[in-house]
């Protein structure tokens, strides 16, 4: 059924049809609509699942770790400041390798306070063990979220998902959604059966203490964790287009980088003006393309290194900085690139606390990407107000 | 995954926390007691018993001679001794 409505609300249709067991969440714009809708459907009967309500994003976080430890599947949502507050449990639940699914509706740090978009907040969180999806339009974030519970319940996997999404630009924008019959979620998505569980008739300590001589080899079998999903996405994007018909997510997307002379690479919603842009200069003859990361953790570097392999001009566009260094997906692209010469990297920081990317602005970098070699360029600083 | 991240309960008796003990250990002289229980209530590893006057102990394989049953102790019956000291009991 297609219906028109905004990312928010494709999310939280996304989550009923799942049918998660506890939802927990704190209020927090842009994300709100999510829970919201969500509320109403727990409140209307349409969805069979314990709503708690809670003082802050830490508690929210702490209850779905601890409905997720006892067998359930379990939602939670947020932006900004009430993300970065999880930051604590957020850690813990990926080093306890509990399957819990997260809606980042992406939007700027404090301070300055500001309420706008860009990737701050779930960048901030990119070392915790969560794999991270950043959608680029209102179906992937549906798709995204369905995806997102196969994948962490996977008994391969068993590590959180973060399912982000630019605030306002899609969590407030409307698009035409095609949401899937719920006999077919159901055929793709198997009911949530841990293998161990709280239990009182068998009780069992979780989230124990690991001294020195235990520690580095969890964090290792965390880190291979995530990092086999590299597999695990193409094997669950696959059996997602068999039964829903359509391709949507994965690992990156390579948008007309066939003989390519420079390229852009980024995550989320600014892909869309991306590739309006791609197309426009191409017709003028350009040779231009755009590679988007879709899974950002695990970073997907072998892919990224055939992307572009071609292509000897690279621009790295971060809606995020490392503040003192450089863009995130920079420096992990640079990294990548590391020891292969004859190409030009470049890492340009831009729309920060929601200021637009336009096509004109999308242009500019192509242009910047013509003259020297940047690491860290910020694109549309005034030099005076 | 290849390590477990779990465990049965009950392993706190796995661990005899006695050894942490340093220079003092409790002892119940059994001379004054009320039972009032007191010390039951505040030890921390939960290993003081007894339920007659003059009857509480508790155990040293556990015991890691924090003070507090000494302290709390009403009518001074216990007392911390240095561990060298040979126990009366």
């Amino acid at each position: 059924m297609k219906d028109f409505i905004e990312g928010s609300e494709a999310v939280a249709r996304a989550v009923c049809l799942c049918k998660p067991g506890v939802i927990s969440a704190y209020p927090i714009t842009p994300q709100t609509h999510i829970v919201e809708g969500l509320a109403q459907m727990v409140a209307d009967g349409r969805l069979k699942c314990q709503f708690v309500n809670v003082e802050s994003e830490h508690s929210a976080a702490s209850v779905v770790l601890g409905a997720v430890a006892a067998g359930e599947r379990v939602f939670t949502a947020s932006s900004s400041q009430g993300l970065i507050l999880m930051s604590e449990v957020i850690f813990n639940i990926a080093g306890m390798r509990m399957p819990v699914v997260l809606a980042c509706v992406n939007r700027s740090l404090s301070a300055p306070i500001n309420i706008w978009n860009d990737l701050q907040d779930s960048m901030a969180l990119r070392d915790s063990g969560w794999v991270q999806l950043y959608a680029e339009n209102n179906q992937e974030a549906l798709d995204l979220t369905i995806q997102a519970y196969r994948l962490a319940e996977d008994s391969r996997a068993l590590v959180p998902v973060m399912v982000c999404l630019d605030g306002y630009v899609l969590s407030h924008g409307l698009e035409v959604v095609d949401i899937p019959e719920e006999d077919k979620v159901a055929q793709f998505l198997p009911p949530f059966n841990p293998a161990e569980k709280l239990d009182t008739a068998n009780p069992k300590s979780f989230g124990l203490l690991a001294g020195p001589d235990y520690y580095l080899e969890i964090r290792h079998d965390l880190h291979q964790a995530v990092k086999d999903t590299l597999k695990l996405i193409p094997e669950i994007t696959a059996d997602f287009k068999r039964i829903f018909g359509r391709d949507s997510g994965g690992l990156v997307e390579s948008y007309r980088l066939e003989d390519a002379e420079m390229a852009i690479v980024s995550a989320g919603s600014v892909c869309g003006t991306i590739k309006d842009t791609v197309d426009n200069l191409r017709a003028e003859g350009k040779k231009v393309g755009l590679l988007r990361i879709i899974t950002y953790r695990p970073f997907p570097e072998e892919l990224i290194l055939q992307a572009l392999a071609k292509v000897p001009m690279v621009a790295i566009l971060d809606k995020a900085i490392s503040l003192g260094a450089t863009g995130p997906i920079y420096a992990d692209l640079k990294a990548a690139f590391q020891g292969k010469p004859g190409k030009k990297i470049s890492g340009y920081i831009a729309g920060l606390g929601g200021r637009d990317i336009t096509p004109d602005t999308i242009k500019e970098i192509f242009q910047q990407l013509a003259g020297p070699e940047v690491s860290n360029q910020f694109i549309g600083l005034k030099s005076s107000f | 995954m290849r390590i477990k991240l779990t465990a049965e309960p009950g392993s706190a008796r796995n661990n005899k926390t006695g050894s942490w003990r340093v220079e003092r250990r409790p002892q119940f002289l059994q001379k004054n007691c009320s039972a009032c229980r007191m010390c039951i209530l505040v030890c921390p590893e939960g290993i003081v018993s007894g339920k007659e006057k003059n009857s509480f102990k508790t155990d040293y394989l556990y015991c890691k001679g924090c003070g507090l049953c000494a302290a709390v102790c009403p009518k001074k019956d216990i007392e911390m001794v240095p561990e060298e000291t040979e126990s009366k009991k």
